[in-house]
């Protein structure tokens, strides 16, 4: 027998992956504009992030819903709650993207400082972050959430790569620092989306499993 | 008389079985409750978790057929010891019934006092003290202290639940047990009962048996989970409310029962 609250976790599930669909494609948007130098393409990351806002609300509301009514619990109650804060990583990934436009943006005006490398990479590291951690989260799949926090160590290894690099620029040539700093900035924005993705990740973990396994406890030995 | 507070379960029980006739309704049961705890049974209809309550003061032997098994340590004694008299452990372990029951004809005054009647005391100022004291801990004291003499029945429901609660307190027993003592109560009368049990819970352990989910989350400490008579899952209650051991104690809990 289906629950009602079975239909209502459905709904509340399309929604954040609506939401998560709207995220990736944003960051998808937001690099390609960079990469591909095709600054028309980050009006549309402020617009994907005008409706991942709205579903920010949405999906919010209808946890609070949910908890008032259905008084769920065990695993229904660790998804409602692993939910709410999935919801907000979501949301803070849409400003995250909106920053990487305004950094790119500010870059793209001026030449190329150099031929784009690491960011690259850094950014389609992210991007399999976000899409695997979207994945565990519909599939309940605690594997692959896993894998998504083995991840993480990579994007911080090109950050500080990328870091390294562009200070060599700024050093020998005081004329790069405001191009190399925005190159940094979105470095910084990649870093901050791949923890957000940790942390639906490990969301994903505490509702599949009910462990706890945030700061340091979840890395594979 | 001072309440002795030690580490020591209040209550013990060790492979308790009980059965109606040939029907095997409690199957080896192990559970222990410590001092001024509260532990919620829950389970489905039929379980076994009112007949295993209704083992604890002896109350399961007295239906026809009715027959229990096994050793419950209560402070210590077994109350199934052989030359353990039933009806004196029922006089000091009081239980609240799902239906509030105050004994017709008698007053308000006279249903709590009742315990200690027949124990007994006929001391008048004792009588009064421990009216006063018991109906003051059962939460109702303001409400009845001036028609102590009216009829216990002329109480609204709510208030009688908690006339059967002071009664039960005034023989100051070591363990209160309640059978769904809410499931026939309005929603504010059931919050003033959950009210009083966490207030019981300082100086009484408290065995409760309960269909309301959020009423065991709300107001135990640990929740024992009944399946077919048998003890599923026992533990801390948020514990079972958010990440519970067993796969059937989930299904339960979740709705997904049956």
């Amino acid at each position: 027998m289906e629950r009602h609250l079975d239909l209502e976790l459905r709904d509340l599930k399309e929604k954040l992956l609506g939401m998560g669909g709207c995220v990736e494609k944003a960051i998808e948007e937001a690099t390609q504009a960079l990469m591909l130098r095709e600054p028309g393409r980050f009006e549309k990351v402020y617009e994907l992030e005008g409706s991942i806002n709205q579903s920010h609300i949405e999906v919010d509301d209808a946890c609070l819903r949910l908890l008032a009514r259905q008084s769920p619990l065990a695993r229904d109650l660790r998804w409602i709650v692993a939910v709410l804060k999935i919801n907000t990583d979501l949301e803070r990934m849409g400003d995250q993207a909106v920053n990487i436009s305004h950094n790119g943006k500010r870059y793209l005006s001026e030449p190329s400082l150099k031929p784009l490398i690491d960011l690259p990479r850094m950014a389609q590291g992210v991007r399999v972050m976000v899409r695997e951690a979207l994945d565990a989260l519909v599939n309940q799949d605690v594997e692959l959430a896993q894998k998504v926090l083995d991840r993480d160590d990579e994007i911080d290894n090109l950050k500080d790569q990328i870091f390294r690099e562009l200070l060599t620029y700024m050093i020998s040539d005081p004329k790069t620092i405001e191009r190399a700093l925005n190159l940094i900035l979105i470095a910084r924005n990649l870093e901050r989306l791949g923890d957000h993705a940790t942390n639906i990740a490990e969301d994903v973990i505490f509702a599949a499993t009910g462990k706890d396994i945030r700061h340091g406890g979840g890395k594979s030995p | 008389m001072e309440k002795i507070t030690t580490a020591q379960p209040v209550l013990q029980v060790k492979n308790l079985n009980a059965w109606f006739g040939q029907v095997h309704a409690v199957k080896n049961i192990d559970l222990q409750a410590s001092p001024c705890t509260v532990t919620a049974l829950i389970g489905p209809s039929g379980c076994g978790k009112s007949t295993f309550i209704r083992c604890l003061n002896r109350l399961h032997e007295e239906v026809p057929g009715a027959r229990a098994q096994g050793e419950v340590f209560l402070e210590g004694e077994n109350i199934y010891e052989r030359g353990v008299d039933p009806v004196a452990i029922r006089r000091k372990i009081g239980m609240v019934f799902q239906k509030p029951n105050p004994f017709p004809g008698f007053s308000i005054f006279d249903n709590v006092a009742a315990g200690l009647k027949l124990a007994g005391v006929s001391k008048r100022s004792l009588l009064n003290e421990t009216v006063e004291r018991s109906l003051k801990h059962a939460a109702l004291w303001d409400e009845v202290k001036d028609k102590l003499k009216a009829p216990g029945t002329s109480l609204s429901g709510g208030q009688q639940q908690r006339l059967c609660i002071a009664r039960a307190l005034a023989v100051n027993p070591p363990m209160l047990l309640m059978d769904e003592p809410t499931s026939a109560l309005d929603p504010i009368s059931t919050a003033k009962i959950e009210e009083l049990v966490f207030e019981l819970k300082k100086e009484v352990t408290v065995v409760m048996v309960t269909h309301n989910m959020q009423q065991a989350a709300r107001v135990s400490d640990r929740s024992a989970f009944f399946l077919m008579g048998e003890l599923i899952e026992e533990g801390e209650t948020s514990t079972v409310f958010t990440n519970p051991r067993d796969k059937k104690t989930e299904q339960y809990i979740t709705g997904r029962f049956g």
